[in-house]
């Protein structure tokens, strides 16, 4: 089957959501490629780039919709595109068909097979398809990169002989996929970053990566984000109360705040309001990620980059990952190639949508002509519920519990010793003196042996089974007495025994050397 | 030579071998050690050849001495010569049952030969060491054969578990108990023979019953009885250097075998009467899927990676993959990157058999450290490789109290950016343990035998 990209047909859009790197994989799982001429141009992808990957440069957008089977796409598609489409034909390409059910109807009425990228499940086997993750990353990494552009200032704070610069900081509203890229950009750039959620899991995420997590003081915390497929839920008004009264605390303080906070199927929450604009000193930049959905600043304009009268500037650009064209259609083809792989599950270029499959099943919106979305709840959870928190013991019970350890291991060394003085005692009562000097040495060598042994590196195991090995031949000394003895068994039985124990000794010696030899220092 | 003389020679060797074993506390003094170990060995065979206690005078036994020694160095230096590092276990396993079989020959001849004795408690002792020295020469010699059999791949690795297999183990002991009262008793030779074949069975059944990684166990366990033996030979010849040298090995045998349970978090009778431990609930479910990958994507990592961890184990040895490994290395460190390997005190079928591989591979053993040295290191660590290595890297020994594996300390490497995973197939560890790892977001599988995935990295990294 031939799959082929188009342009993008909304103005300003740069992706392609096909590489020549992504072709050569679709190709290996036995399609065919088309591209529209031109459609890298504005990721840095020419069309000569594709041709040499294999891929069929084709003229124009309608001789595409023709010649291919499957189209894939980035934006969701517009009018004039749904008129291209024939029966038969899929589509590969965000759609939110949650937003856009009048075109899904249409799409479903021509008999066109629609999967929509954005509605891949969250779970861990889709994350390598999961597009809206990977443009969460581009986005907050250059939502730093923009906040950076609009900020006088350095983000890392130095002592210069023109005297000191404090360091920015970077307050990270919504620890998604996005804020988690904005504070790792802005960690990395020498700010101070802090940043907020309202899914307590995520400090631990947060906090790995070198940002400090503000914590709310309040009662009933948030209910775990596994409820709700890893996504945010509305919070309660007292919640809220309490998350406004500590972002208006920081807004005096922090030069920099990035807002990524959404919550699925609804309107951005407004999170930073008017006032706390106000607070913020002249310089200032906020960039709202979510500005798309009305944006969590009272004051952000959808598109827009506004200077408030107190010179905070207020970004609401929606098409971040479309500013880094040639990166995002990177990853964007990739997870279309991820998303083919498992279409394809034959390596036949054969599409198969298997409503069986779980991802497959919730990507699908519309199927031989009639509307599958939304779909099932997935079976597998998207993240494992949290577990109870067992109690961490005070260093009060940490110390009794080390010295009841000690304790015990006291008492047994006791017993032990007593044990063995008894053990000894009724040895010494009925053996004869030879005996027991024989004794005395052995149990000095086994006391001798422990402490030596203890010291051996470990590295040096097998050497050292290798070389006790070869002293334990020792006990051809004992062969070697009695071959002058008795009648004729004992020498056969001795003799064979200084053989295999001087193979033992001298196997062991050697083998120990060559080994030892092979350890060198770089 | 004299009485006197001989003891002083058998002094010298003791301290020899006290220093030889102390020397392999570190690698540079350890070439130095051994040889402290050679001239001790020929000091005291030379002192015990021209010693009161043979008969140099006979021909026969001249003659004896000169063809079984020169033949035994020979067939030894061949086979130290020949052998594989990744055959050293079957090769210590072998060499310990030699011990044990010389220990029950010298037992028995001591039977055969006569003595007086000036007290009854003295006959008793002299019956007693002759009995102990060959119950535990017989179980070490087969043990070490069952063992070396199941190293070398002669006989199925998979633990054999016999039903009422703990009461056979009593019963044989009980039975050898038996016999050594009839003997002291004056009942004959035919208990000594009688009580040599039942702990040839104990030796076989004991071994067979385990399996696959607690192997590593089983050689340091024979490793203290081939010493047991000697001491116990010593006792019954009244030869106080068999004596120590036979405590300094049982010892080091011993110590062994308590490092290697300890790292599996597992007591000592538990892995010696075999089987595995029981779990006691339901495992943790695992979530997620195990992600394939391939070289490309490997090299590429390795590529941008500046901290890498290598953690081999027996899938390594088994696959002969050390040489490419030590290569990847090599090319890796030319590049200016941080690698270090990992080893797990079980890793292998030997105590320490991946450092010896390593080694030989000429991988320095500087950058081999053990798992108490790396493991706090791993959270910086970019790449994770793991060759081979299964149970050793399991999270549930920390996370799951119900798995078979709880408690065992593990390789933290899922700490790192990123693990790949070079294993043959999907299949799970020694202990059977799914291992969470494997699907853990930051792993990928590469699968495929892991000396062909090193060869395919080699193409792709210069």
């Amino acid at each position: 089957m031939k799959i082929g990209a188009p342009t993008e047909v909304l103005q300003g859009e740069r992706r392609v959501a096909l590489t020549p790197d992504s072709a050569k994989q679709l190709q290996k799982l036995g399609y065919t490629c088309l591209i529209q001429s031109g459609a890298g141009a504005a990721a840095n992808f020419s069309d000569e780039d594709y041709e040499k990957a294999g891929v069929e440069v084709v003229s124009d957008q309608a001789a595409l919709w023709a010649q291919a089977d499957i189209i894939t796409k980035v934006r969701e598609p517009q009018e004039s595109e749904l008129a291209r489409a024939r029966a038969g034909q899929t589509l590969v390409s965000l759609f939110m068909p949650a937003q856009n059910g009048e075109l899904l109807q249409k799409f479903a009425d021509k008999k066109v097979n629609v999967i929509a990228l954005d509605m891949v499940p969250r779970i861990s086997r889709a994350q390598k398809m999961d597009v809206l993750s990977s443009m969460a990353n581009i986005a907050g990494y250059r939502a730093v990169i923009e906040a950076g552009n609009n900020f006088g200032r350095f983000f890392t704070g130095q002592i210069t002989a023109a005297g000191k610069v404090p360091p920015a900081k970077v307050l990270v509203i919504g620890a998604g996929v996005a804020g988690l890229a904005a504070i790792g950009t802005a960690q990395s750039l020498g700010a101070i970053v802090r940043a907020f959620d309202v899914r307590p899991e995520v400090a631990e995420q947060i906090e790995s990566m070198g940002a400090e997590f503000l914590m709310l003081d309040f009662e009933d915390q948030q209910g775990d984000g596994a409820a709700t497929g890893g996504y945010a839920a509305p919070s309660s008004p007292e919640f809220r109360e309490k998350q406004l009264e500590c972002f208006r605390a920081q807004a005096p303080d922090v030069d920099i705040v990035i807002t990524t906070a959404l919550i699925p199927g609804r309107d951005a929450p407004k999170l930073w309001l008017e006032d706390m604009v106000k607070a913020m000193k002249p310089g200032s930049v906020v960039v709202d990620l979510a500005a798309e959905r009305g944006g969590n600043c009272d004051l952000t304009v959808s598109g827009e980059k506004i200077t408030t009268e107190n010179g905070v500037v207020v970004v609401g650009y929606t098409d971040f990952p479309s500013q880094m064209a040639t990166q995002s259609s990177t990853l964007f083809a990739t997870n279309v190639r991820h998303m083919m792989d498992d279409l394809t599950p034959e390596k036949d270029g054969q599409i198969n949508i298997n409503m069986d499959d779980d991802v497959i099943r919730g990507a699908t919106a519309t199927k031989n002509g009639e509307i599958t979305f939304p779909p099932p709840k997935p079976k597998v959870a998207a993240i494992a519920a949290q577990k109870p928190k067992v109690p961490e013991k005070t260093a009060e019970e940490i110390a009794a519990d080390a010295v009841a350890a000690e304790r015990k291991a006291g008492r047994q060394q006791v017993g032990l010793l007593v044990f063995g003085a008894a053990l000894m005692g009724l040895i010494g009562l009925y053996a004869p003196a030879a005996f027991m000097q024989h004794f005395i040495v052995f149990v000095l060598a086994v006391f001798v042996g422990f402490q030596v042994i203890w010291n051996v590196s470990h590295s040096l195991h097998t050497p050292l089974m290798a070389v006790t090995n070869a002293i334990s031949g020792i006990i051809i000394l004992g062969a070697l007495l009695q071959l002058g003895s008795g009648s004729w068994i004992v020498p056969v039985l001795a003799g064979i025994s200084v053989l295999i124990a001087t193979i033992n000794i001298v196997g062991g010696f050697m083998v120990t050397r060559r080994m030892l030899q092979m350890f060198n220092k770089s | 030579m004299s009485i006197g003389l001989q003891t002083a020679a058998y002094i010298a060797a003791t301290v020899l071998f006290i220093l030889s074993l102390g020397g392999l506390s570190n690698q540079e003094s350890a070439k130095r050690a051994v040889w402290f170990g050679i001239v001790g060995m020929a000091l005291a065979v030379a002192a015990t050849v021209f010693g009161p206690g043979v008969d140099l005078s006979s021909p026969l036994v001249v003659s004896v001495i000169l063809v079984t020694v020169i033949a035994g160095t020979v067939i030894g230096a061949i086979v130290a010569q020949r052998v594989e590092m990744t055959g050293m276990p079957q090769l210590v396993a072998a060499l310990h049952s030699f011990v044990g079989l010389a220990a029950v020959f010298i037992g028995i001849n001591s039977d055969l030969t006569t003595h007086s004795f000036a007290s009854d408690a003295e006959r008793v002792i002299h019956e007693t060491e002759i009995f102990l020295g060959v119950f535990i020469g017989a179980i070490t010699f087969t043990g070490s054969i069952i063992a070396y059999g199941k190293l070398a791949g002669k006989i199925g690795g998979k633990a054999l578990i016999l039903p009422g297999r703990h009461f056979l183990n009593i019963a044989m002991v009980v039975a050898s108990i038996a016999l050594m009262i009839l003997y002291m008793n004056h009942a004959g030779s035919w208990t000594l023979y009688l009580m040599t074949l039942i702990a040839f069975a104990i030796g076989v059944h004991m071994v067979m019953a385990i399996g696959g990684a607690d192997m590593p166990v089983v050689v340091s366990m024979l490793n203290s009885y081939s010493g047991w033996a000697a001491a116990a030979t010593g006792f019954l010849l009244g030869n106080d250097l068999l004596i120590v040298t036979g405590a300094l090995v049982g010892s080091s045998g011993a110590i062994l075998s308590y490092i290697m349970c300890k790292a599996m978090n597992r007591h000592f009778l538990s892995v010696i009467l075999g089987g595995f431990g029981n779990s006691s609930g339901p495992a943790m479910e695992i979530e997620g899927e195990m992600v394939a990958t391939d070289g490309d994507f490997v090299a590429e990592s390795l590529d941008d990676a500046q901290s890498i961890v290598i953690v081999p184990g027996y899938g390594m040895a088994v696959a002969q993959a050390q040489q490419a490994v030590s290569e990847l290395t090599k090319r890796l460190r030319a590049k200016g990157k941080n690698v270090r390997f990992a080893i797990h005190p079980v890793a292998g079928r030997l105590p320490g058999h991946m450092n010896v591989l390593l080694a030989e591979a000429k991988v320095p053993y500087d950058i081999v450290l053990e798992m108490d040295e790396i493991n706090d290191d791993f959270a910086d660590t970019d790449v994770v490789i793991i060759i081979g290595a299964n149970d050793i890297v399991n999270p549930s020994a920390q996370d799951d109290p119900n798995s078979p594996i709880a408690g065992m300390p593990v390789l933290e490497v899922w700490k790192a950016k990123q693990v790949f995973i070079s294993k043959r197939g999907q299949g799970t560890g020694y202990s059977g343990v799914e291992n969470p790892l494997f699907f853990k977001e930051n792993s990928r599988m590469f699968y495929g035998d892991a000396k062909s995935s090193m060869d395919q990295l080699l193409q792709k990294i210069n």
